[in-house]
């Protein structure tokens, strides 16, 4: 008996799970990389393991003993990758200035000699100041809080309590909110575009429907680089926008319609209005269609019944429609990257370009675990709305 | 009469919106000029002799087959596999696993991107073949399990049920009923899959290396870097590919109630 009910069950686990793992492997595992690799600092603590054990038994404040001189001095001799030893050597200069020269000047010091005990004051008089130390002892922790704050323009101060960046410094603040403003007036235009669309999609009949229908779906079918390449073609200072305007003598001088906001919004909202206008079509399909004509009989004016009656019932259309519209577009890179200026790149920009240009994992980490956090919640609202449709219908 | 006139008007620029940017760009696939704008100087197939002869082109070419190939064979099978896994009433978990394997669609590809790369560079597979096929079927499954789902769903449990009691073993059920019912989800599914593959450009930046090079990481570059009419007729391509690939999928979704009836 128990056999029968558990072997549909075990053969149901046997088809999942090479998805499962797949998707464990190569999914959940590298959003897990990105989430430790934003807080994790390990480039001082890889050179210098000898140093980090050494460094427990010193107070703080005095002159290191000859044990932890001796420690970093066997640390230096043992690194042989000069790039890791490179990020140590700049990670250290970060949190405090003078490290760059004081660490070249030493390291040469600690090969020349080869082996046996070399006195670091002999190097150089700031070993004897106890805040390089403190500075190496805090940047041995292999755990830091600084991607994080700065991709929120947040830095520690000497005291180690949190301040905002100097403004110099503070430009992710900014990105963030032009990603959300550039998606935000997306969201608008797809929704002033795409209701009435959808409103007169169900209105229509035959042929009529067909083709409004289409008119969705063919974009959609259509690849993301295509339809950003026909803007690119579209909207460039020869463009046929341009030339047509031109022609019919609308306009004297080309509009700049490329490299800059007005072409990024035009081709996202062109990209993106399929997925306002399928969510809220899906919805109207559903609201019986006596309902304008009773509230007209009942004497509401045409627009007073719009108003109470088309627009409440179509509302949870328009809210998915909108949450599916902005949440894609807040990770937009393709689009952006290739119709609009420098002012006009979103944080997905930023993240490639900390990751691929300046190889800086941390600081791209921090700022995607940041734009995932904000994306993954969104999908969850977007989640509940559909499967209290789903229940309610 | 004037509400008609404008509602006319408004769907026709709307339809116009749409439908126009993905047109314009194909009669300039023909163009003869260097140059990708119009009034179109002459015609010529110059720009497609272009994507054969050029070594860039012609390799992303080949690398988009290679690697959409990989992806549509790879997520086809895990994604059918789960898909079929998942009809069985799981409590809880089935629900928790179909959202895990639809969250790919969701997360921003970049972020995804960054964590892949790392990962695929620590497992040795960093600038292959296998790292791209991987990358692409992570976002390509999330629409085999949808369409497979569909079409199974689309199943009535009584034919299964019919068979098993006229002595079917459940794998002649498998093969004979429940497969062949399901087969238009899996194909349109893996279609889908190849067309995520095809037009993958953000993941492929940061997992492909120079050998890798797809047709749409090829545009992106030539888009930004020095735009030629080049981009037209591989757009050309992509369109007529899509055009093919819709009425292929129409035509075998078509066949489903038939083959159900």
């Amino acid at each position: 008996m128990k056999k029968r009910v558990l072997s549909p069950r075990m053969g149901a686990f046997l088809l999942v799970a090479p998805l499962f793992f797949f998707i464990a492997l190569f999914f959940v595992w590298p959003l897990a990389s990105v989430m430790k690799q934003s807080v994790s600092d390990t480039a001082v603590l890889h050179i210098l393991p000898k140093t980090a054990e050494a460094m427990s038994d010193w107070d703080g404040e005095s002159t290191p003993s000859p044990t932890l001189q001796q420690a970093l001095i066997d640390d230096l001799r043992a690194a042989t990758d000069e790039q890791a030893t490179g990020d140590m050597v700049r990670r250290l200069n970060s949190a405090q200035s003078g490290f760059r020269t004081l660490m070249a000047k030493t390291i040469k010091a600690a090969n020349e000699a080869r082996e046996g005990p070399v006195d670091l004051l002999e190097i150089d008089k700031k070993w004897a100041q106890p805040q390089y130390w403190k500075a190496i002892s805090e940047a041995l922790s292999p755990v830091t809080d600084r991607y994080l704050l700065a991709s929120l323009d947040l830095t520690r101060d000497a005291s180690g309590s949190i301040v905002s960046q100097p403004p110099e410094a503070a430009i992710n603040t900014a990105i963030f909110s032009r990603t959300l403003w550039i998606s935000a007036l997306v969201t608008f235009f797809c929704v002033v575009l795409g209701y009435p669309y959808a409103l007169l999609i169900v209105a229509s009949t035959g042929w009529k429907r067909q083709l409004l229908l289409a008119a969705v779906l063919l974009p959609l079918w259509t690849s993301l680089l295509v339809r950003t390449a026909a803007w690119f073609m579209l909207l460039q200072e020869k463009g046929l926008i341009n030339e047509l305007l031109q022609t019919l003598a609308f306009i004297n001088e080309p509009l700049a319609l490329i490299f800059n906001r007005t072409g990024v919004v035009i081709a996202m909202t062109h990209v993106q209005l399929p997925l306002m206008v399928l969510p809220i079509y899906s919805v109207l399909l559903t609201i019986p269609k006596n309902l304008m004509p009773a509230a007209a009989s009942l004497g509401a004016h045409p627009i007073r019944a719009f108003w109470r009656v088309m627009l409440p019932l179509s509302f949870r259309g328009i809210l998915s429609g909108s949450l599916l519209v902005f949440m894609s577009a807040l990770g937009y890179y393709i689009t952006p990257a290739l119709i609009g200026g420098a002012g006009d790149q979103m944080i997905s920009y930023f993240i490639a370009f900390y990751a691929t240009e300046t190889a800086n994992w941390g600081m791209a980490s921090a700022l995607g675990l940041v734009l995932l956090i904000i994306t993954i919640l969104l999908y969850a609202v977007y989640e509940r709305l559909s499967a209290t449709r789903e229940r309610s219908a | 009469m004037p509400v008609k006139t404008v509602q006319a008007l408004f769907a026709a620029l709307m339809v116009a919106f749409l439908i126009i940017p993905l047109i314009v760009i194909l009669p300039l696939a023909f163009t003869n000029s260097a140059l990708l704008v119009y009034p179109v100087p002459g015609w010529s197939m110059r720009w497609f002799r272009e994507l054969v002869e050029n070594d860039a082109w012609r390799r992303a070419i080949v690398n988009s087959l290679i690697i959409g190939g990989g992806t549509t064979v790879l997520a086809t099978v895990l994604g059918t596999l789960a898909s079929l896994g998942l009809r069985q009433r799981l409590p809880y978990i089935g629900a928790v696993l179909r959202t895990l394997f639809m969250l790919p669609m969701v997360v921003p590809a970049v972020v995804l991107g960054i964590g892949m790369q790392i990962l695929l560079a620590h497992l040795g597979l960093a600038n292959t073949y296998a790292a791209v096929i991987i990358a692409h079927t992570v976002i390509a499954v999330p629409f085999v399990i949808i369409s497979v789902a569909g079409a199974l769903a689309g199943i009535d449990k009584r034919v299964e049920l019919a068979a098993a009691s006229l002595g079917a073993s459940p794998a002649t059920v498998f093969r004979r009923v429940t497969l062949p019912l399901a087969m238009p989800g899996v194909l349109s599914g893996a279609v889908l899959a190849f067309a995520t593959s095809l037009d993958e450009v953000v993941l492929t930046i940061f997992v492909a290396g120079p050998n890798q090079r797809t047709l749409a990481r090829q545009m992106f570059s030539t888009i930004r870097e020095n735009i030629s009419p080049a981009i037209a007729s591989s757009a050309f391509l992509f369109i007529v590919g899509t055009v093919v690939i819709g009425a292929l999928v129409l035509a075998v979704r078509s066949r489903a109630p038939k083959a159900a009836a």
